[in-house]
């Protein structure tokens, strides 16, 4: 029984070693991202070693609206989808909540955030049922859909403006307890922990999972493959609906057009280890991989470089690592 | 030997369901009783994968009703199904790959422990639950699926062509399992192309032909196999044209003609093994085989699209190795498939889809001379007779006009040996007819033509002669001219022509068993 890794599949059962080799395999692409990120503060406090404290704070809230929408698209691309519109559902959520909070009570704001989630729930499910109606592929749907969610932000509110309630705005700053936890990345935690890990561990979750990795074997399995597509689409309405928020809290006032964060998302679901394919991944990685481009960026201008080249180099790094990442898997299978 | 309907545990009456113009079930009905297995048995495209998928929820039947304990059931979807009493497991497993085996068990709500129980039957008991479907070998993953399905204790279990392409302990294991469902509350609806894992343990077969149950039939009584094959293969359509230059091609060849193409031991993939043959030119060469003997890795082979693992190829007597369908064309040697979508592009004309193998060539890249190709085109539209009224897209082509442009390319571009494989699959009547003259006419041309196809009479209206393929091996060789259907089905089933067969001798034995048949007075089970 000298059994190791590299026995072939006909013989069943395996030993616990093994069970730790596997989970690390599995959590290999995330531990991976995480080292890379330790790399690249180390290389941050090498070129600028004034940063700190302060540039920690900055970089949580500067990246708190990308991770949510990181989330919100590795949901639906768990599921086997891809949602275009998710920058023009971040724009019109961020524009109705700035609009209804602008002067308004501490009470009336709290009515106004639940009301805004609902709304991004309810713009998720219109871009989910339309894809499970008209079977029309869903890159076209949340194509077009995104044209109509950020004509109407612009139409509620044609420039920048409106407010945000004060206990929002405070919801991002600062930091828990000791002053190296950023607020910002509690309330990240806070909110996944929340919404998502209880889904994620759900009949729900596995069912979001397997819809993306085998329809077909869903379908068979017994799970409602059209309504956990909606499901899953309605999630990341409403993770994108927190992300506008928190863009009206970050800058306390809203802007009609939407920022880059849709293609953003996508790249940081890729690069964050989730399979464009449906299925596999998780929501951990995405939000790793945001802090990742974020922090990329930051050295860059801290190394005076070209800012147009910079968005260049940004494209090479992601195009390297998901290369690396697929030559691994390669090998990996022919092994 | 009559139930009523209150006694049937599982009653579909009457279901009829057709696809735009094809209908692919007129009447069909399945009774089964509790504690029984129960075969379902038809040819290819006798509408058994239909009846199967109406039964699970996949496919919403015309007409008809379903009633599960004698209530009347609508079912929507498997899951539906599931909660009704129905489960099934399928030729492809219902496993989530990316999931592990404890997500999919949460996933159908399948408890632990009778699963593990089901799982050791089965000779399993060793799986790490941990695991990812998608690590796991296709054979351990039916297992996983039979075991999760028995665990639910289903009234009603259907298991379709479960025991393909599984290793002979495992299916023995798993008739096992299913032979022990037999006498109690619950029934097994068991869909196999094997005669004799049929006879082995069911009770009886309901078998269906053209869309229609054609009759049930018990399986332990004297003959049943016979009986089986005679109802699934109805009346012999005529005018069969027959093939009186055979014998003279056979004995021009015994003079040492260079075969066109010859395969050594071909073996690819995990079910072809070995197989040799000689294709002359100036012959069709009929492949007989049930679905799933090798015969699609054995085409794939051929035209080039895969590698072999192992054995020779040989075009006119010269070793070749196919890197790429483009190798294959470039020796002449040309793929007709069964799905059309695979060889046509389905948004554009008929007149480019003819002409696209031969501006390709990488010789004549350039400015396509306009009028040659039509002169081609034409010529190969007027002999095939394609109805080119809808010719702007192909896709709006009927079926059997899409398979003819598929021909049409090829003799526009000129070839010299034919693969089709089962070129005929869902076309009607007429075109087959005119598909087997085609064939036939190219033979005579000087072509050599390999033609497997999944209904048998199509052997014997347009081959010389017939390799038969079980097991991805060639079991034996057969003149077309010669073979009546049935011998062809006893021999794709690997039966000898003439002596008793296995399901025979397995339904004496059962009856023995039991001693209710008229086979219990065999010698050795007479009391001294």
């Amino acid at each position: 029984m000298s059994a190791a890794a590299g026995v072939p599949d006909a013989i069943p059962g395996r030993r616990p070693a093994d069970v730790v080799g596997s989970l690390l395999r599995r959590g290999g692409w995330t531990l991976g991202l995480i080292g890379l990120l330790v790399l690249l503060l180390l290389a941050t406090k090498l070129i600028q070693p004034s940063y700190g404290l302060r540039g920690i704070q900055g970089l949580a809230i500067s990246v708190l609206p990308l991770a949510l929408v990181a989330v919100a698209q590795a949901i639906v691309v768990i599921a086997g989808g891809i949602d275009l519109s998710v920058g023009s559902m971040m724009a019109l959520t961020s524009v109705v909540s700035a609009v209804l909070m602008e002067n308004q009570s501490e009470a009336l704001s709290i009515a106004v955030v639940i009301g805004v989630l609902v709304l991004g729930l309810v713009v998720g499910a219109v871009n989910g049922i339309l894809i499970v109606v008209t079977r029309v592929p869903d890159i076209v749907v949340t194509l077009a859909m995104s044209f109509v969610w950020a004509g109407g932000a612009l139409y509620i509110l044609n420039t920048p403006g409106g407010g945000s309630a004060e206990w929002l705005r405070q919801l991002t700053l600062g930091s828990v307890g000791i002053e190296w936890i950023p607020r910002a990345a509690v309330v990240l935690a806070v909110v996944v922990a929340v919404i998502w890990i209880p889904i994620r561990r759900s009949r729900m979750g596995l069912s979001i999972y397997a819809i993306g990795s085998d329809p077909v074997a869903a379908h068979r399995s017994g799970v409602p493959v059209t309504r956990t597509k909606v499901i899953a689409y309605m999630l990341t309405g409403l993770f994108s609906a927190l992300a506008g928020l928190s863009l009206t809290a970050s800058t306390g006032i809203a802007s009609p057009v939407p920022g880059p964060y849709t293609l953003l998302s996508v790249a940081a679901v890729v690069l964050g280890g989730v399979s464009l394919t449906g299925g596999r991944g998780g929501v951990l990685g995405p939000i790793i991989a945001v802090v990742v481009l974020s922090l990329l960026r930051t050295d860059m201008t801290f190394l005076n470089l070209n800012p147009n080249l910079a968005t260049v180099a940004q494209g090479v790094i992601l195009v390297g690592v998901v290369m690396f990442g697929s030559l691994l898997q390669l090998r990996r299978s022919r092994a | 030997m009559t139930a009523t309907a209150t006694d049937l545990l599982l009653e579909a009456r009457d279901i009829s369901k057709r696809y735009g113009a094809v209908v692919a079930l007129r009447s069909a009905s399945l009774a089964v009783r509790p504690g029984e297995v129960h075969a379902l048995m038809g040819a290819n495209g006798a509408g058994k994968s239909t009846l199967v998928k109406i039964l699970t929820g996949t496919v919403r039947p015309d007409g008809g009703t379903i009633s599960i304990r004698g209530r009347p059931r609508t079912i929507h979807s498997p899951g539906e199904a599931r909660r009704g009493g129905l489960v099934s497991v399928y030729q492809d497993p219902a496993l989530i790959p990316d999931l592990d085996i404890w997500s999919n068990l949460r996933l159908t709500a399948t408890p632990l422990s009778p699963f593990r129980e089901w799982l050791t039957e089965l000779g399993l008991e060793r799986l790490d639950l941990s695991r990812t479907a998608r690590q796991l070998p296709l054979a351990s993953l039916r297992i996983i699926d039979l075991a999760r399905a028995l665990a639910a204790e289903p009234d009603v279990l259907m298991l379709d062509e479960m025991t393909a392409a599984l290793p002979a302990n495992l299916t023995e294991r798993v008739l096992e399992v299913v032979g022990r469902q037999r006498g109690g509350e619950r029934c097994v609806v068991f869909i196999s192309h094997r005669m004799s894992e049929i006879a082995s343990v069911c009770d009886r077969a309901t078998v269906l032909r053209e869309g229609r149950t054609v009759g049930v039939v018990e399986v332990t009584a004297r003959g049943a196999a016979e009986r089986i094959v005679e109802l699934m293969l109805g009346e012999i359509l005529g005018d069969i044209p027959a093939q009186p230059e055979a014998a003279a091609r056979g004995a021009a060849r015994a003079g040492g003609e260079t075969p066109r193409m010859s395969a050594r031991g071909l073996s690819a993939g995990t079910k072809l093994h070995d197989v040799s043959f000689d294709l002359y030119a100036g012959e069709v060469l009929g492949v007989v085989a049930l679905e799933g003997q090798g015969q699609d890795e054995l085409f794939d082979v051929l035209s080039g699209s895969d590698r072999p693992s192992g054995g020779e190829l040989l075009v006119d007597g010269k070793p070749v190795s196919f890197g790429h369908p483009a190798d294959a064309i470039r020796l002449g040697a040309v793929y007709v498939a069964a799905d059309r979508a695979e060889a046509l592009l389905m948004q554009r004309s008929v007149r480019e889809n003819i002409a696209l193998p031969f501006t390709t060539r990488l010789a004549d890249w350039g400015v396509i001379d306009v009028r040659q190709e039509r002169r081609k085109v034409d010529g190969a539209i007027e002999r095939l007779q394609i109805d080119t009224r809808a010719q702007r897209e192909v896709r709006r082509l009927s079926g059997g006009n899409q398979q003819k442009v598929t021909i049409a390319r090829w003799v526009a571009g000129g070839l010299r040996t034919m693969l089709c494989f089962d070129p005929t699959r869902g076309i009607d009547i007429r075109t087959k007819h005119q598909i087997y003259i085609l064939l036939r006419d190219l033979a005579e041309a000087g072509a050599a033509v390999l033609l497997y196809t999944s209904e048998l009479k199509e052997i014997q209206i347009a081959c010389d002669r017939a390799i038969v393929i079980y097991g991805g091996r060639v079991v034996g060789e057969i003149d077309a001219a010669h073979a009546d259907e049935e011998s062809l089905l006893r021999a794709a089933h690997n039966l000898p022509p003439d002596a008793p067969t296995p399901e025979e001798l397995a339904a004496e034995a059962i009856a023995a068993e039991t001693g209710g048949g008229p086979a219990a007075g065999a010698p050795a089970a007479d009391g001294r």
